[in-house]
Order: structure tokens, then C-alpha cells, then sequence
């Protein structure tokens, strides 16, 4: 599998992911600056989490009119994987790549802290290696991680199987009291139409490497390198 | 030329900041504030001369760039 990591002015979570994609592929990602204009040959592009151009005017709306992201709309119109992480997911919403935007905490607070996920959408190439209603335990570290669509959108999201995680707790219980930020639905993460963009606000790559505690974002990079075996 | 673009959170957008706002001017003794909703402003330095090509060109900035329009409504006012 060959992957790009996006690098913007102000992404600082290039490296933990790069780390992540290599022990689940054993190739090492590039990183690619933002200027670049051209992503060609790629599996697996990731837009990594951050404070992209300090998050001014609003969190992503900068990284997601720079020439790079021209480059990674075109690749997913192609059919290439792209992965967005918290601002990377921010990002992503601002290009319009996926519906709907994050707005800031409801309760004002930047959260960083573990949290429990629900995987409900269980498809390649970012699931497939979980389980419909599996319960994993991951880090979200971010200010404006507060999900928003109207409710049409979140309709169509849900008729369409495109909610990849929920916010929950260790049990699996998905309600008000398990919403860590205000999100609609408790919506940690989606998919486009295709199934090939994956945005979510928790790091599935802090959770990699057993030395610093946990692995169980481990599934989601083995998914992709499973589905992802380049020529 | 210059212009001013007001930028606000849709109705039924939540606002937690505007809501913090609303109790800290409760907590202030100001009694009468039903509501609180928090927007910003920006300033627009144009070379445009016609004012409705200004307009139209501020109208196409405000799409692209200074909001997001999943949440935000926009509002311009070119002053002559």
C-alpha cells in the first residue's frame, strides 16, 4: 500500500499517524507538503489532525481551500481511500468532501481524554476488521469536535449505513450522557457515498503501539492495508 | 472601496459561546437577555470601484472562503 500524509502549517499528528500506517502495511508513508499540487499513485491519502493555519476563521476552512486539497478531491474522485483525522476530518467537511461540520465543544472545553467508540459501519476499506456494535476505547484531543448536519443529512447518513462510529461508553450505550462534545446523533465519524473518505474526530493512531498503551486502532489500519494492496 | 461582512451561525446552529456569554451577562445582573448568539465581523479592503461588481465579488468570497454555509448565513454591506 502506498499512502501520502497531508502536511499543513500547523498539523502536528503527521508522525503518530505515518508510525500507525507503516506497522500495519510495513511501508512507510510519504509526507507531503501542502504546496504540492499533484497525488499521484497513491492507495491511501491522510489528512492527520493538528491546528492547520492555527485554526483561524474556522478550524480547516484555510487547509481546505489550499492547492494540495484540490489534489485530494481529485483523488477521491478517482476512487483513491482518503482518511481525514480530527482537523483532518475538519478538513475534510470544509472542502465538502463530507457533509455536514464541527462546531465547537457544546460544553466550551477542549477535551483530551480516552473515549469509547461504537463501530456501526464495518466495510472495507477502513472497517471491514471490526465488528457491527464493537466497542473500542480510543484518545479524542480536540476543541471543535461538536458534529453538525441538518436533520436531513443525518437521515440520509443513517439510510445509507455512512455512521462509522458513535460516541459511547464502555457498555456500548449510545445516548446524551455518552455525548463527550454535543455531536448530533453522537457522531464520531462518517463516510462519503463511495465509503472511500473516512472522517472522524478520535485518534485511531494514538492507539497503536502497545508501548504507550493501547492498540485498538489497530483494526482500522489493518483494515485499510488489507484492502489497500497496491500492485 | 471597503465592505463588511457579518458572519452568523444559522438559527438552530448551536452556539455554546453565545450561550456562555447569555449567563455571564445573567451573573452581571443584566436580567433581560433572552438570547445570546455570537457572530463575527470582517473588514474588507476592496479595489473594486463599482459597487455592485464589489458586491458580487465579496458575494463569491463569502461562498468560497469567509463562511461555511452548512452553518453560517451571511450578510454584506459595502459602504461607498
Amino acid at each position: 500500500m502506498k499512502s501520502a500524509v497531508i502536511l499543513f502549517p500547523g498539523t502536528n499528528r503527521e508522525k503518530d499517524m505515518a508510525d500507525a500506517i507503516e506497522r500495519a502495511s510495513g511501508r512507510r508513508p510519504d509526507i507531503v507538503w501542502h504546496r504540492e499540487t499533484a497525488l499521484d499513485g497513491y492507495d491511501l491519502i491522510v489528512v492527520p489532525g493538528g491546528f492547520s493555519y492555527g485554526d483561524y476563521l474556522r478550524c480547516g476552512a484555510m487547509a481546505g481551500n489550499s492547492p494540495i486539497m484540490r489534489a485530494v478531491k481529485d483523488a477521491a474522485n478517482r476512487g483513491v481511500a482518503v482518511l481525514g483525522v480530527c482537523n483532518g476530518f475538519q478538513i475534510l467537511t470544509e472542502t465538502g468532501l463530507l457533509p455536514g461540520a464541527l462546531l465547537r465543544n457544546a460544553g466550551l472545553k477542549f477535551i483530551c481524554k480516552y473515549t469509547h467508540l461504537k463501530a456501526e459501519r464495518c466495510a472495507p476499506p477502513f472497517t471491514q476488521r471490526l465488528t457491527p456494535g464493537q466497542v473500542t476505547e480510543v484518545a479524542v484531543a480536540h476543541n471543535e469536535g461538536n458534529y453538525f448536519a441538518d436533520d436531513a443529512t443525518l437521515d440520509r447518513l443513517e439510510g445509507e449505513g455512512r455512521i462509522v462510529f458513535r460516541y459511547c461508553d464502555a457498555a456500548g450505550r449510545v445516548d446524551a450522557t455518552t455525548n463527550l462534545n454535543g455531536s448530533r446523533r453522537n457522531i464520531a465519524g462518517i463516510v462519503d457515498t463511495t465509503g472511500r473518505v473516512l472522517g472522524m474526530m478520535p485518534h485511531p493512531e494514538d492507539a497503536t503501539d502497545a508501548g504507550l498503551g493501547k492498540t485498538e486502532g489497530m483494526p482500522l489500519f489493518e483494515s485499510v492495508a488489507e484492502a489497500l494492496v497496491s500492485a | 472601496m471597503k465592505a463588511k461582512v457579518f458572519v452568523t451561525l444559522k438559527p438552530g446552529v448551536l452556539d455554546p459561546q453565545g450561550k456562555a456569554i447569555e449567563h455571564a451577562l445573567g451573573g452581571l445582573g443584566f436580567d433581560g437577555v433572552n438570547e445570546v448568539r455570537q457572530g463575527k465581523v470582517i473588514e474588507l479592503d476592496l479595489a473594486a470601484e463599482d459597487e455592485a461588481k464589489a458586491e458580487s465579488e465579496v458575494e463569491a468570497m463569502c461562498r468560497k472562503l469567509l463562511a461555511n454555509t452548512v452553518i453560517e448565513n451571511y450578510r454584506i454591506e459595502i459602504e461607498a
